[in-house]
């Protein structure tokens, strides 16, 4: 057993049996961060926040909501909405936190595209972000169920149905995630627990990852400068603050971490008090019924892109490109095959490539939402086929890129 | 967050606004918890006095809880001790025992014996008389009275009237 | 170096507003077909031109075989012939009570009602005379001397009984526009009235049987089951309700439900009313949002001095 003296103050007792004061230096502020990074950087510390948000209105959403086909809607719109003192509150934050977390994640993710934070040792920095991606959609797509409302039911029905593969008629899968033939009890049940459970963990444990994976590789930095980090630490830490070209997480870069959250809230609470309709379907305040299907179906303005992609093409070839779409951006790392870690403004054909992205990814949700019809879908099904092409041509644009 | 560089007059000014905004929220998360005001409302419970029949112990509900009322017989009015007689409620010229029907010891329900006229507590053996006094320990004391208000012919549990109030200050129920 | 910081926002930020100008407003546009307001002035109706005689017209609508045939008249103590379920089976639908509809419905529509009921209500597509589809409400033919002067009469004399536009509560409007083919649950609210408290399971049930015996003639007469409006301030926007309400035909081509004929200042009472069903907390809801705004700012400012202070030593 390790030697225990007597303890000179709590943080000493402490100390000697959790070691706090080395955690404090691992995680905070012998965490070296480069100082060449804009406010960009802080999204991170931004969807923490916005995840803390989510599970603290959850767990008052929870205390009242019924997982039961025939309490649910009412649960919500009666009990938490004109019942529960603040009721209200939890559930607009809840929704318009889950939200604004896709706007994050997009602007976290191109953040990463854009300075080629995903290339050679950041690797599993960038497959783990994609895979809390992937688990954020589908914890956002099980909660967009629970309200048992006329979208949740509809979006429930159309989403669970692609699993029937087309014209593999796998309809006996559909039936087995739903646990019946429509979604009914069963269904919300089980969606129930894998919004309020396994999801979450899920999030949690591979948040855990996402952070892990930052340590060896250490952030990347706007100008893609390769830095010694224990070199420029040594010099911070011999005083010279102003020349080292690194700086402490704590409180160095946290404070501006804390100035962007400032920003950042002053944007989320307005949405949540004053402009709350874009995260609160108005389709989705009318009550589930299975024989009635609403003019318009459309998933929340994240998924829509991917919807985008299923639509214009014939129902199996449909599935391939969205299946493709679901997939493709875990496989950046290797399919971008130059070395250049840096901004793409100083990647020639990469630069094009990137905001062409961009432009497309915006199209294809602005024509997700809107009635396939007419020019809409000739717009859609174009934007489908440059985002297929873009990730073909890819490897082959990078390939010969010059080394800066 | 704790540093070994110091954190200076910004950082702590910081903290404190910080520190608001998580009270705050911590008074909205305080009344979240807050029963419901169905909850609340549904916490009275009028009884009409005029349907009961003497001597016949009828169970009613209140905020959850069983509630005995006995409309005492004449002898039972004509045999009572003093103290016995300060627990009537005496609603239009009728006596009534009216009590809430968990034991003072541990809080399971006594049976009513309508020959003995007592109630029996299967718990632990605590007994009560008719008008709800403990004749057979452990109970520590008599069956608590409900808040009630007498309207007419209506008792109202839940709301606290004159009646009520000059018992509770007596130190009759607690 | 340069501060990219300011360039980086825009962009950012001139991104996600794109976004949320195509998915949301423009989309919406695109999605939801535009109706324009006639502001409640029912332009195809004949105007009343004549000036009415109140005494007269009470003879009119409480003389035998008049209006109280079918309707209550209950300010003025005349009580309904027979209970809503009975009123329901002979005629679809409760006959509204006729003590407040002066300050309801608009001049012109009543005078039409009472003339023209189909073409006022717009339902002709639904009840057509040549083949025999009378609508339940029959039309006032005259009592004898000139039509439009008895119908002003009419009207004058229910004007005169109503009760003022600033006593008429949301609740009462919504009772008698809306409330007797749509219910409205979060009220507790039927289309019978309002559900009372029951002591009994028997008592309770016995409502139950009479709510849904009413509904059944109301299903017969309507088509189908009238929706429940309790979310409604949420689930459909303002100017849908209000052209809706205004000329159901115009959202919603070939549907039983009739003009409601409502004026503009009543319409907003009913429109209260579904938001007192379906968003009661929003006047809460604006005034913490407003505080939570003035709160933020302040921690935005000084989260920015905090900043300022620790990387005047980094730079």
């Amino acid at each position: 057993m390790a030697n225990f003296t007597k303890a000179t103050g709590i943080k000493d007792w402490l100390n000697q049996r959790l070691a706090i004061e080395k955690v404090e230096k691992v995680i905070a502020s012998e965490y070296w961060i480069p100082k060449n990074i804009n406010f960009l950087w802080a999204m991170g510390m931004i969807l923490v926040f916005t995840f803390k948000m989510l599970l603290i209105s959850g767990i008052f959403l929870m205390m009242y909501y019924q997982p039961s086909v025939e309490q649910a809607f009412d649960s919500v719109n009666y009990t938490i909405m004109r019942e529960v003192d603040f009721g209200w509150l939890w559930r607009h934050v809840h929704a318009v936190a889950s939200s604004v977390t896709f706007l994050i994640m997009y602007i976290h993710m191109f953040t990463g595209i854009y300075y080629g934070s995903y290339k050679k040792g950041r690797e599993m920095i960038w497959i783990s972000g994609m895979l809390l991606f992937i688990t954020f959609s589908a914890a956002a797509f099980s909660g967009y169920m629970l309200p048992w409302g006329q979208m949740s039911y509809w979006a429930g029905m159309v989403i669970t149905n692609i699993f029937s593969l087309g014209g593999l008629h796998m309809d006996g899968l559909v039936e087995w995630i739903r646990g019946d033939y429509v979604p009914a009890q069963a269904f919300l049940t089980r969606f129930y627990m894998l919004h309020v459970l396994l999801l979450p963990l899920a999030i949690i444990g591979l948040m855990g990852l996402h952070f892990a994976a930052l340590r060896i590789p250490h952030v990347n930095n706007q100008d893609g400068e390769e830095i010694d980090f224990d070199a420029e630490a040594k010099k911070y830490l011999d005083g010279d603050k102003k020349g080292s070209k690194v700086m402490r997480f704590a409180n160095d870069f946290l404070s501006k971490d804390m100035m962007v959250l400032g920003i950042f809230l002053i944007f989320f609470f307005y949405l949540v008090f004053f402009n709350y309709g874009f995260a609160l379907d108005p389709v989705n305040m009318d009550k589930a019924d299975g024989l009635i299907t609403p003019k318009h179906i459309y998933p929340e303005w994240y998924f829509l892109w991917s919807y985008e992609i299923l639509r214009p093409f014939s129902t199996n070839v449909g599935l391939i490109a969205f299946g493709f779409a679901q997939v493709i951006y875990l496989f950046l790392p290797w399919l971008d095959r130059s070395s250049n870690a840096v901004a793409a403004s100083r990647r020639g054909k990469f630069k094009i490539w990137f905001w062409v992205l961009l432009i497309d990814m915006i199209v294809l949700t602005a024509m997700g939402k809107l009635p396939p019809e007419g020019i809409f879908s000739t717009i859609g099904l174009v934007a489908a086929l440059v985002f297929i092409a873009l990730w073909i041509i890819l490897p082959f644009i990078t390939m010969n890129e010059k080394k800066v | 967050m704790h540093n070994n560089s110091r954190r200076g007059f910004m950082g702590k000014a910081f903290g404190a606004v910080a520190g608001v905004g998580v009270l705050g929220s911590l008074v909205a998360m305080k009344k979240s918890w807050d029963p419901l005001p169905s909850v609340r409302a549904a916490g009275f419970t009028t009884l009409d006095m005029s349907i009961y029949k003497e001597g016949e112990l009828i169970t009613e509900q209140w905020r959850g809880k069983p509630v005995f009322v006995l409309k005492k017989t004449a002898e039972m009015i004509e045999k009572q001790t003093e103290s016995q007689e300060k627990r009537d409620i005496i609603i239009n010229g009728s006596h009534f025992m009216v009590a809430i029907g968990l034991c003072t010891h541990l809080g399971c329900i006594p049976a009513y014996k309508v020959d003995e006229e007592e109630f029996l507590c299967a718990c632990h053996g605590g007994k009560f008389d008719w008008s709800g006094e403990v004749t057979l320990l452990p109970p520590p004391r008599a069956l608590d009275i409900p808040p009630f208000k007498i309207e007419g012919n209506n008792m109202i549990l839940g709301e606290i009237g004159p009646e009520f109030k000059a018992m509770k200050d007596s130190g009759i129920t607690l | 170096m340069k501060n990219k910081e300011p360039l980086i926002l825009v962009v950012v930020v001139a991104f996600s507003l794109l976004v949320y100008l195509l998915v949301e407003t423009y989309a919406h546009s695109v999605m939801h077909k535009h109706v324009d307001s006639q502001n409640f002035e029912y332009k195809d109706l004949p105007p009343v031109t004549k000036t009415g005689d109140i005494r007269n017209g009470k003879v009119l609508v409480t003389g035998a075989g008049a209006c109280i045939g079918c309707h209550s008249i209950e300010s003025e103590g005349i009580a309904a012939n027979i209970d809503v379920v009975s009123a329901a089976a002979i005629y679809g639908v409760n006959p509204p009570d006729l003590s407040d509809v002066g300050v309801l419905y608009e001049t012109k529509f009543l005078a039409n009602l009472i003339k023209n009921p189909t073409h006022a209500l717009n339902v002709e597509h639904k009840f057509d005379t040549s083949k025999g589809q009378m609508h339940p409400m029959v039309a006032f033919y005259g009592a004898g001397g000139d039509i439009d002067q008895e119908v002003a009469d009419m009207v004058a004399y229910l004007k005169s009984i109503a009760i003022s536009i600033d006593d008429l509560t949301p609740k009462m409007a919504y009772e008698n526009a809306c409330g007797r083919c749509h219910s409205m649950a979060y009220e507790s609210w039927t289309e019978i009235g309002q559900t009372p408290k029951f002591k009994n399971k028997i008592n309770e049930l016995a409502y139950e049987i009479k709510t849904l015996k009413y509904q059944d003639s109301l299903k017969a007469y309507m088509g189908k089951l009238p929706p429940d409006l309790s979310m409604y301030y949420r689930s459909r926007s303002e100017s849908f309700l209000s052209t809706f309400v205004e000329d159901p035909q115009s959202h919603l081509k070939g549907t039983a439900m009739p003009r409601v004929g409502v004026t503009a200042e009543v319409f907003d009472k009913l429109y209260e009313h579904m938001a007192d069903s379906a968003d009661t907390k929003r006047a809460e809801r604006d005034a913490i949002g407003k505080n939570v705004m003035i709160y933020i700012i302040i921690f935005a400012i000084f989260a920015f001095l905090w900043k300022k202070q620790v990387w005047r030593d980094l730079k």
